[in-house]
């Protein structure tokens, strides 16, 4: 498997060069995949021109459309930003570009982050690289085709509650979301704020660690991110023999036998190598999706009022002020971000704030207290990604309930604010599957590092570089 | 109409003395072309985040502690939302359920004023109304704000603008806000209510947008005779904002449906609880200076006058010399005397502690005549130089050497005839004539009490 650091040793050789390596993920863009809502080619044949040094030079790099590039649209897959052009750039963005990064383009997602399918989007669905009757996962669905189908190296994602690990387990990759605040959040445009943390998508464990060595640490731009030293993601080791492996039962309820057995095969492996297991108990699982719908939808219809009509993207003139927001909204938005925004504006109402959203906050606690008493037995847990694999587009789009069922097995790491990885466990059938990994706060490298173990113990080989 | 039981509580908000706004780093600066002072943070753009502004929360800080106030150690920023064209985010970033401070109290005209809360927050934009279309501009917003709301405990709208005065001062003083109502830097919102069952309240009504203390006396006043005159009329007075016509000076009832606002308060998950270290709050506390109204009933205390302590202690500098010199020599009395009479004759000149302490002491060693000690001080003042300096120059040492002060009066005595005769045979009031002419004769170096003393001698033979 070709790794970044493969890449820039061909470049040095002069076996390859950047400039074919841009044209090739350029070639790869496959308009029916639908992986990408704005190509930048001429800016990242710009930007080539500049790289001639830093640990990502020349490395085509594809990022969600909800994080802003300056001068590039940023759409978040959504009618009502229209027009809008960002003058800043996030601050992952400026770090990319520091360490000579080229972003070949803006990706496809659900409208603001919001699903589980990259169905949702105004700019229609993406399909999944291994079957195009399926979806890729959501939202960062964009981001995961981009990289399944090679027409970038890794990716940058949003995470509000599995939204980078649930397309990573779809399409065969690795997905990343750090700890809350490891990232900063400056320039990715808000879904749920407590919640939204961004992530890395990539095609193995050295390119993700290599990208969060780039974008991770504080910023003063975000009071929510951390001051916590930045470990060196960069060179990781294999993981100590020592760790403790937790498997919590209540995630392995529900799960299709096939995607059941694929993860007991790591499991299986990883314990030949010598990693004890041990079952742990998570009782509040039940209550995950429920109290990140509650949170998430509160805290989306406040990020999302700023969307008014008033100052860029969509407008739609009325006879006064909350005719034109109520125009520009009513035609801006899809049906599923209308219904989060009145859900979230119901469960915020001084009627019901004390019955949903109080209650959810005091569930949010109560969850995150169980990771931290399972973390005084266990390094780690492990569970399975999603329950199946990528599932066929329209299946779920008018079941908001189902399409809300994988959220079970990633959403608590959101709302704990612990990181998580999704890497691949092999295939069902034609499809990729994927394997789950929870850990302490800010342990981001022991989760990359059995990440790395299990890609030399059960090698898996993806689409698009084989 | 006097039997009806006025209440009054007032929430205020006042701009703090900042020179970049609460969130991001763009200039406060008023008077800029609109939309200059502006930056993807307060124009609410996707994807910006907020970053509190240190100096904002240093500020409020000193208002409240001003204000007597509790200062928690941990407040929390909540978003409140609502649609206006001249909020950027669609919510105002405030404190809500757990603001910065609470529990404070200010004495106005002798009558105590609970202080509820104090919290900080950000200004929202400025809507210009054209004929057919309305412009915004952002330079305001996301300047910071702290608002203040009072318990209902003000019983007059006398009593409330003596409150907000009051206010004025102390915000100005502590330079937290220049606090100037015509630049909107204080703005008020009264809410009123009037009741004749004692210990029942009225429903009360808030009166908006008042921009002048004119504005609050007049709509305060004719706010309370529209509901006597309800409640009179056997009518009941409803719960409503309140609009006030400068023109008409009379308020208005506005749209009823206006308080049916439901502004889904929730913790602000962009910004982290805002903890605050004791050693800050009690190293703002230090810098804090002492109120005038405080520093007044401390000299009081002192035993000054009322008159004198206002007047001395409406005075920075005055103030200032009055403490300093009183470190040097523990005469309060004398201190302010000499301040008032002197020291403020001539507009509070720039003199030292030490030299006006100087003045004093040879004045009550009895050195120096107290004519003579004003002279001094107006030479020094005037030269410069110090009053011992002064006093050895001009020979100004007073005569108290009483067989000295004989010689003068005999002088005297036989200068004017006629008057020792009237006094040797008792007309008590040529004493003080006698005196007078001794100074005179002296050049006001004479001990006038010594002076008395033997002048009463003659007077017995």
């Amino acid at each position: 498997m070709k790794t970044i650091a493969n890449y820039h040793k061909e470049f040095e050789r002069g076996e390859y060069t950047p400039l074919e390596l841009l044209e090739e993920c350029l070639r790869n863009i496959d308009p029916e995949i639908n992986a990408f809502i704005t190509v930048t080619e001429e800016l990242a044949r710009e930007s080539l021109k500049r790289s001639k040094k830093g640990r990502l030079r020349g490395i085509p790099i594809a990022v969600k459309d909800n994080i802003n590039i300056k001068g590039v649209p940023t759409t978040c897959g959504s009618g009502i930003l229209r027009g809008f052009i960002p003058p800043y750039s996030a601050t992952v963005i400026e770090r990319i570009e520091s360490e000579g990064g080229i972003f070949i383009g803006k990706t496809n997602l659900d409208e603001f982050g919001m699903g589980s399918s990259t169905e949702r989007s105004f700019y229609g669905p993406t399909k999944n690289p291994y079957d195009l009757s399926r979806v890729p996962g959501g939202s960062s669905g964009g981001s995961a085709a981009a990289l399944a189908s090679g027409s970038a190296i890794i990716s940058l994602g949003s995470d509000t509650g599995g939204s980078v690990r649930q397309p990573a387990s779809y399409c065969g990759l690795v997905g990343l979301k750090p700890t809350y605040g490891r990232v900063s959040r400056y320039g990715l445009v808000a879904f749920a704020s407590s919640l939204d943390q961004i992530g890395i998508i990539g095609r193995n464990s050295e390119d993700v660690g290599l990208l969060l060595s780039v974008i991770a640490g504080y910023d003063k731009r975000d009071s929510t991110s951390s001051t916590n030293e930045v470990e060196d993601y960069e060179n990781l080791e294999f993981p100590q023999k020592g760790i403790k492996i937790g498997i919590p039962e209540e995630y392995f309820e529900e799960i299709d036998e096939e995607v059941y057995n694929k993860v007991m095969e790591i499991k299986e492996a990883l314990e030949k190598e010598g990693f004890s297991f041990k079952k742990v108990s998570l009782p509040s699982t039940d209550y995950i999706i429920s109290t990140y719908q509650v949170i998430s939808y509160a805290e989306a219809s406040s990020n999302l009022a700023r969307y008014d009509g008033v100052r860029y993207g969509l407008r739609k003139e009325g006879k006064d002020f909350l005719e034109t927001i109520r125009k520009s909204r009513e035609e801006g938005f899809l049906p599923e971000v209308k219904r989060r925004i009145l859900v979230g504006t119901f469960v915020l109402s001084s009627e019901a704030i004390a019955e949903y959203y109080e209650r959810a906050d005091l569930i949010r606690k109560i969850i995150t207290w169980e990771f931290e008493e399972c973390f005084k037995e266990v390094d780690y847990l492990f569970t399975p990604a999603t329950p199946t694999p990528a599932f066929p587009i329209g299946e779920r789009t008018d079941d908001p309930i189902r399409m809300h069922i994988p959220d079970r097995l990633t959403a608590g790491a959101n709302l704990s604010g612990i990181p998580a990885i999704v890497a691949p466990a092999g295939f069902v059938g034609h499809l990729p599957i994927g394997y789950q990994i929870m850990g302490r706060h800010f342990d981001e490298k022991g989760l990359l590092s059995l990440v790395k173990l299990v890609e030399k113990i059960k090698p898996f080989k993806g689409l698009s570089y084989e | 109409m006097n039997d009806y039981k006025v209440t009054i509580g007032i929430e205020v908000h006042a701009q703090l003395k900042t020179t970049t706004k609460l969130f991001c780093g763009c200039p406060t600066s008023f008077g800029e072309a609109p939309n200059t002072n502006v930056c993807p943070i307060c124009l609410g753009l996707p994807g910006v985040l907020p970053s509190l502004n240190k100096k904002a929360v240093e500020l409020a800080i000193r208002a409240a502690l001003a204000l007597n106030c509790e200062i928690h150690k941990k407040s929390i920023f909540a978003r409140k939302n609502y649609f206006y064209p001249d909020l950027p985010k669609g919510y105002q970033i405030t404190q809500y359920k757990s603001p910065l401070a609470t529990s404070g109290k200010i004495l106005v005209e002798g009558k105590e004023v609970r202080i509820k809360r104090v919290h900080l927050e950000e200004e929202s934009a400025k809507l210009i109304h054209e004929k057919d279309k309305s412009l915004i501009d952002y330079n305001r917003a996301g300047i910071p704000l702290i608002e203040i709301v009072t318990e209902p405990d003000i019983d007059s709208p006398e009593m409330a603008l003596a409150y907000l005065k009051k206010l004025q001062k102390i915000l100005e003083f502590t330079q937290v806000s220049d606090a100037i109502m015509a630049k909107g830097e204080l703005r008020c919102e009264p809410n009123v209510s009037v009741s004749k069952e004692e210990g029942k309240l009225g429903t009360r009504t808030e009166i908006k947008n008042l921009n002048s203390f004119r504005a609050v006396g007049r709509a305060l006043r004719s706010e309370v005779k529209r509901q006597i005159e309800i409640l009179e009329r056997g009518g009941i007075v409803e719960q409503a904002t309140i609009h006030y016509s400068e023109k008409t000076g009379k308020t208005r009832i506005g749209r009823a449906k206006e308080e049916a606002s439901d502004y889904r308060y929730f913790p602000e998950p962009d910004l982290p609880p805002l903890v605050l270290e004791e050693e800050w709050i009690e190293e703002i506390r230090k810098s804090l200076e002492e109120l005038p109204e405080e520093r007044m009933e401390r000299y009081k205390n002192l035993g000054v006058s009322e008159e004198e302590a206002k007047i001395i202690s409406g005075s920075k500098k005055a103030s200032k010399l009055f403490e300093e010199t009183l470190r040097i020599l523990n005469e309060p009395l004398e201190i302010s005397r000499w301040l008032i009479r002197e020291y403020r004759n001539f507009q509070e000149p720039d003199i030292s502690a030490e030299n006006l302490a100087n003045i004093i002491k040879m004045v009550l060693s009895g050195k120096l005549s107290r004519i003579n000690g004003s002279l001094v001080f107006k030479l020094m003042v005037e030269t410069g130089k110090s009053p011992i300096e002064i006093v050895e120059e001009r020979n100004l040492i007073q005569i108290s050497d009483p067989e000295a002060l004989k010689k003068v009066i005999e002088e005297v005595f036989k200068e004017q005839p006629k008057e020792f005769e009237r006094f040797k045979k008792g007309e008590k009031k040529l004493l003080g004539f006698f005196v007078g002419e001794v100074m005179k004769k002296t050049k006001g170096r004479a001990d006038p009490k010594e002076v008395s003393r033997i002048l009463s001698e003659y007077e017995k033979n």
